[in-house]
């Protein structure tokens, strides 16, 4: 039986992996992925809960994350697809003209 | 009934506001006058009625509904008429109606939307002064607080076309904030204390407490609020702005920047006077400070050379007199002087605008002189709020200056009456130099180029000084045939074509034929002059034989009466014949002071009138013989400068510029159109993490969580 | 309708269905024909609203998730508020800028509803879920003149920004959930009252991450910084829609949240919403003083009326809970009217929002002039307009509950920021009309509805008793 610090762990790791993704990557679509990465992370943490808890909960409430996930990540491409339009960049630095 | 002293003015702003643009002036300027006047009439019959009852049983009270309540908290909007509000309702309405009576005649050259615009904001003012005063709690004198200084602020720049004042208006904007900021607080800390906001039960929950003999809660609250007090009434060290503020219209300055709003925050002393009894430290610094202000302006006041700038260090130099006698707890005193020097000021101030008004703009001393005959109506009239405001024997001033004078010798503040003494002396001396200099001798337009009012200011200064030097000959050729009309005339012609050539754009100088005050702007002079004559009668104190009127009438204000039970009256009545005999005591030792200020007064008058009216080169030596002092005096102690560079520069380096210049359209453009340059000379940090980077954006929540979870997990 | 399971949401089910209609009138609207979409909108609007007041006093809850208590219920009335204003401003907007009506409307219809979802949601796991709703609804919004570069970027950044923030918010709910076994408020306020769970770090963990997304929606110091940005970008009417409606939703969940659930932990998140408070209003004002850009400045102006509202939660008496709530009303009126003013001033080619835009406004347009001064001096907080009693609560409250630092902070700053309010309305009325001025026309729906506003500002500013007994009212349902 492995113990919940240890998911508890990988999933923190995995959250700060994707957290790291966004500021290092310089690519949006990584940059999205990087963000989906840190919503699993999320729910690999709900799983783990849920399970050294004996109940379904923490399972039914993944299924919610990952329905506003999907959402999330259409709405997310659909921007950067628009944005692309405009300036055949995907790098996010390329997108400074409001400032200050 | 009470709330139609207010509303008919703000009637008058809501027709003008709304439709005065397609009215024509008659109808604006009427409109706007009658609602002062009709208001005017409804604070005379107010006041009628209140003294017409027993003087325990002098309040007026009108409960519009409740505005706030929360809990215990419960704060109503409502008004007020006590001695001292009726005082300020009859000055504010009185003074104000001859101010827009005489403004339809001063404001005539306006277009009609202008015309329009200016008495709505004119009305609105007096809408708002007439809350402040009305006002049964703090919050609703603030809502008239912050309603005046946004009107005097509109007013200052309403001729914004003209830079220097729409810099007056954002520098009288800015020392207002400050003032504001320190009474909110006070306001707050009042709340905290008493739980309640009501003027009458502050005093009557202050009563009973000994004053304090620390530092403490009552003396920060009431600091605070004298902070709120110099900001509104131009005290050191908040009182750069009023000088500045003359740049509006001269009624306006008449009305707000002497006469009503300035005199505010000696009003707001006033009615809190329980509460700033209870805090003797409090009290000794508004005495100190309210006499060296009164010494400050009055030396200032004595080498300035713009005709409403004098009037106006003299407004600051005698508002300081107001906030002496509050300190030393002659509260009486002072609503006295606030009463009379609301007569003889608006009087001085609009005599300068007839003055200005005939001399089309021009505002430098230095170019005027001997319009003695050709401004009859406004030399007496002027020459009446001088000796006023000298403290002349029989006028208003004296006996309101005095009283102050002898309420702080008898106070035991001797060093405090020596410095009134001295400004005194100070106050007659100005005033006469500005009489003599602007009435008398010989004229002297266009003498001096520089300082003068707007249109000498559009003229090319260079050129224009050639022109003026060959001006002055011309002038004193003439000298000897008198000041008449045509001989002024005349001699303006030989030089008017000179004039012509090297400065185009100068507007046929002033002088030519002088207007005296057309009828809407006499009557209002002449109405006031008799006030100024008349309105220190009712106040004639015991040493000379009177009773002291005004006093006596002001006495249950400053007093914490809730309701006056029979008890209450049989408690009171031995202090008040304690005081009676102490009175009488003091009668003797008033008159003799009284003899030593008048005779100050007739020496500082013929002091002003040896030097510039005899000999006008000692002025000029003894300003040669004390450069440094004079350099001082002129640059006003260099106050303005002071704070440009301990707080205006760090504040425009960190705002980057955006605030202090910003106000004005050319600043706005060029940061607009240079924001390539501004993003060069080093603009602020704060704006700099801005970047625009979503990464760096990214970055910054980042370091929120951190700090967050940090400070969590390693407290 | 009532003692049903669906009652607690009979409010936004109006709005959702008032959505669902736009969208299927775009889909069967013929090219170039005229719908009055807004039109069905206001009507779900007002069917939301009449619902809540007969849902009011009732404490109706839906599956345990939804409860329609006062607190909601109040919100949910300005939530109601904002969307009628901004559907009547929309209206000029939409026709001139040539956006897809249809579309446009369902949007702010759902985020309407997702923000009343949010408002009276009593789960976290709900919460998060109409956080969602309503910030999908609002990037698209934000991005929905796609020709614009400008609103595309603001979108871009707004989405990714809070996508970023609220894989953090959702990060505080999975550590409640492990550590209390439920989501649900008030269990999670049982449990954490009743379990001595102070030395557990990880419960500060959730606490500090749920405040962290929080923060963000409300857009406090140092998660602000999408907010100008999107709010520049943003077509203006957006901008009005977001900076009042998402900031009333978020508020009353976090208050919700912290008030409630979190309320044992007081003494653990006071001190530093004490700090994000100070830190906010601070910088809101002092950046805004710099700006030209109209929007932009109103946009630093929001960031620090969120300060002031953080002032009131820190405060958490039952002065500073009623203040919350009568100042997000007068804020979300205040400021989507002045969103309103620069929207109906722009043209389809140029926003008109620089400063300079509007020099003179005063000689053209008087009446227009008139309503952005009142609206300026109300979010300036000078009296008598509704801004005024606002703020004084606020500091009120925080006076009372012996944050005095807090209290001085908020008067300065309120002090300081009527210098940038101020400067447009000298701008307007003490200026020149510049000959290359811009002339636009203002249709009467939306002259109707900013008067209306203008009044509604006066209203609360002069008599504001009665909607602060309603507000004092609603806190006592659920603190």
């Amino acid at each position: 039986m492995i113990p919940l610090s240890h998911y508890l762990i990988v999933s923190a790791a995995l959250f700060a992996i994707g957290t790291a993704g966004v500021f290092l990557r310089r690519n949006l679509i990584t940059i999205l992925l990087s963000v989906e990465i840190m919503l699993n992370a999320v729910n690999l943490t709900f799983v783990a809960f849920g399970r050294s808890q004996g109940t379904v909960d923490g399972q039914i409430i993944t299924f919610f994350v990952m329905t506003v996930a999907a959402a999330e990540a259409a709405v997310g491409l659909a921007i950067v697809i628009a944005l692309f339009r405009h300036r055949e960049s995907l790098n996010p630095d390329a997108f400074t003209s409001l400032k200050w | 009934m009470i709330a139609l002293i207010p509303l008919l003015p703000l009637l008058g702003f809501v027709i003008n506001a709304s439709l005065g643009r397609r009215l024509p002036k008659a109808v604006s300027g009427g409109i706007a006058s009658l609602v002062m006047l009709a208001s005017f009439a409804v604070s005379a019959l107010t006041v009628w009625d209140l003294a017409g009852r027993a003087a325990s049983q002098r309040v007026i009270e009108q409960t519009l509904y409740t505005w706030i309540s929360s809990g215990d908290f419960v704060l109503d909007l409502a008004f007020r008429v006590d001695p001292l509000s009726a005082v300020m309702i009859l000055v504010v309405t009185g003074v104000g109606s001859l101010i827009h009576i005489y403004s339809t005649a001063y404001m005539h050259e306006e277009v009609d939307s202008e015309y329009a615009r200016y008495f709505s904001y004119l009305n609105l003012f007096a809408a708002f002064m007439l809350v402040l005063v009305l006002g049964a709690n703090f919050l609703v004198l603030f809502v008239g607080w912050e309603g005046v200084g946004l009107c005097s602020y509109l007013l200052i720049g309403f001729w914004f076309e003209k830079q220097s004042a729409s810099d007056a208006g954002k520098k009288a904007f800015v020392v207002n904030r400050i003032g504001d900021y320190a009474f909110i607080l006070g306001t707050l800390l009042v709340f905290l204390r008493f739980g309640t906001l009501d003027f009458q039960r502050v005093a009557s929950a202050v009563s009973p407490l000994a004053p304090e003999s620390m530092f403490g809660m009552l003396s920060l609250a009431t600091l605070l609020l004298f902070v709120g007090a110099t900001g509104k009434s131009a005290q050191i060290p908040l009182h750069v702005w009023l000088p500045d503020a003359m740049e509006g219209p001269t009624p306006v300055s008449a009305l707000i920047h002497a006469a009503t709003m300035v005199t505010a925050g000696v009003y707001m002393l006033g009615r809190n006077a329980v509460l700033f009894s209870h805090a003797p430290e409090t009290m000794a610094i508004v005495a100190v400070i309210g006499a060296s202000t009164a010494l400050m302006a009055g030396t200032i006041g004595l080498v300035q050379n713009d005709i409403k700038r004098v009037l106006a260090y003299s407004t600051v130099s005698q508002l300081g007199y107001m906030f002496l006698a509050m300190g030393v707890g002659a509260f009486g005193a002072g609503i006295f002087h606030l009463y009379t020097h609301a007569f003889f000021k608006a009087l001085l101030f609009l005599g300068s605008g007839a003055v200005i008004h005939a001399l089309h703009g021009e505002q430098d001393i230095r170019n005027m002189g001997g319009l003695k005959a050709g401004l009859p109506i406004t030399y007496w009239t002027f020459l009446i709020g001088s000796l006023a405001i000298a403290g002349v024997p029989g006028l208003a001033g004296f006996f309101s200056k005095d009283e102050i004078l002898f309420e702080t010798f008898a106070g035991g503040h001797r060093i405090l009456w020596t410095i009134g003494i001295m400004t005194s002396l100070l106050t007659a001396t100005y005033m006469f130099r500005l009489v003599f200099l602007t009435f008398h001798g010989e004229r002297r337009e266009g003498a001096i180029a520089i300082g003068g009012g707007a249109i000498a200011r559009d003229a090319g200064a260079i050129s224009h000084q050639d022109s003026a030097s060959s001006h002055q000959d011309s002038a004193s050729s003439h000298q000897d045939s008198a000041i008449s009309h045509q001989d002024s005339a005349i001699s303006h012609q030989d030089s008017a074509s000179s004039h012509q050539d090297s400065a185009s754009s100068h507007r046929h100088s002033a002088g030519s034929h002088l207007h005296d005050a057309p009828a809407a702007m006499a009557f209002a002079l002449i109405v006031l002059a008799l006030g100024a004559v008349l309105a220190g009668y009712v106040g004639v104190p015991r040493g000379l034989g009177g009773h002291n009127a005004l006093g006596a009438w002001l006495e249950p204000s400053f007093k914490a009466h809730a309701v006056t039970t029979l008890a209450d009256a049989q408690v009171t009545s031995p202090e008040e014949a304690q005081a009676e005999g102490s009175a009488t005591s003091g009668e003797g030792l008033e008159l003799s002071l009284m003899v030593v200020s008048s005779i100050v007064a007739l020496v500082g008058i013929g002091l002003a009138a040896f030097v510039w009216l005899k000999r006008r080169e000692i002025a000029d030596k003894a300003a040669q013989a004390f450069p440094g002092l004079y350099e001082l005096l002129l640059n006003k102690y260099y106050v303005d400068e002071i704070y440009d560079a301990l707080i205006v520069q760090p504040i425009r380096i960190v705002s980057q510029e955006g605030l202090w210049r910003g106000v004005d359209m050319h600043v706005i453009d060029g940061a607009v159109n240079g924001t390539a340059s501004i993003v060069d000379s080093g603009s602020t940090l704060l704006r700099r993490l801005q970047s625009g980077s979503v990464r760096a954006y990214a970055g910054s929540l980042l370091i929120g969580v951190v700090l967050i979870l940090g400070y969590y997990l390693w407290r | 309708m009532f003692n049903s399971v669906l009652d607690a949401i009979v409010p936004m089910l109006c709005v959702t269905l008032a959505a669902l209609a736009a969208m299927g009138a775009e889909a069967f609207r013929g090219r170039g024909e005229r719908m009055p979409i807004g039109g069905l909108g206001i009507v779900g609007l007002l069917g939301a609203g009449i619902s809540s007041a007969l849902l009011w006093n009732r404490n109706a809850s839906s599956f345990g998730v939804i409860v329609a208590d006062n607190f909601g219920l109040f919100v949910t009335l300005v939530l109601v508020v904002v969307g009628i204003l901004t559907i009547l401003f929309s209206s000029q907007v939409v026709e001139r800028d040539g956006l897809p009506a249809g579309e446009y409307y369902a949007l702010v219809l759902f985020a309407i509803a997702g923000m009343m979802m949010m408002a009276t949601a009593s789960d976290l796991l709900v919460i998060f879920i109409a956080l969602e709703v309503l910030s999908l609804a609002v990037y698209v919004l934000t991005g929905i003149r796609r020709e614009d570069p400008r609103a595309i970027e603001a979108a871009f950044k707004y989405f990714l920004l809070g996508a970023f923030s609220s894989a953090f918010f959702l990060y505080g709910i999975a550590f409640t959930f492990g550590l209390t076994g439920t989501t649900h408020l008030d269990r999670i306020g049982s449990y954490l009252a009743a379990q001595s769970l102070s030395d557990n770090p990880l419960i500060l963990v959730a606490l500090g991450l749920l405040l962290v997304g929080f923060s963000f929606k409300i857009s406090a110091v140092p998660f602000h910084m999408w907010t100008p940005d999107a709010y520049e970008g943003a077509p203006a009417i957006v901008t009005g829609f977001m900076s009042t409606g998402v900031k009333a939703a978020a508020f009353a969940a976090f208050a919700r949240v912290f008030l409630s659930a979190f309320e044992p932990f007081s003494a653990d998140w006071a001190p530093v919403v004490w700090w994000i408070a100070a830190a906010t209003m601070i910088l809101g004002t002092v950046v805004g003083v710099a700006q030209t850009n109209l929007k932009r400045m109103l946009a630093y102006s929001s960031i620090a009326h969120g300060g002031y509202l953080l002032v009131g939660l820190v405060a958490a008496n039952q002065v500073g809970k009623a203040a919350i709530l009568f100042y997000l009303l007068a804020y979300a009126v205040t400021n989507l009217s002045a969103f309103g003013v620069i929207a109906l001033l722009g043209s389809r080619d140029k926003p008109n929002d620089e400063l300079r835009d509007y020099a003179g406004l005063w000689q053209t347009r008087p009446a227009l002039s008139a309503l952005m001064t009142v609206c300026l001096l109300s979010l300036g907080g000078l009296p008598p307009t509704v801004g005024f009693i606002g703020k004084w609560y606020i500091f009120s409250a925080a006076v009372g509950a012996g944050y005095y630092g807090l209290a001085i902070i908020g008067v300065l700053t309120s002090v300081i920021s009527v210098f940038f309010y101020l400067r447009v309305v000298v701008m307007m009325y003490m200026q020149d009309r510049g000959a290359d001025a811009p002339v636009v026309q203002i249709n009467a729906v939306s002259m109707a509805a900013l008067t209306v506003a203008i009044v509604a500002i006066f209203y609360l500013g002069i008599l504001p008793t009665r909607v602060l007994d309603l507000a004092t009212q609603s806190i006592s349902t659920i603190f």
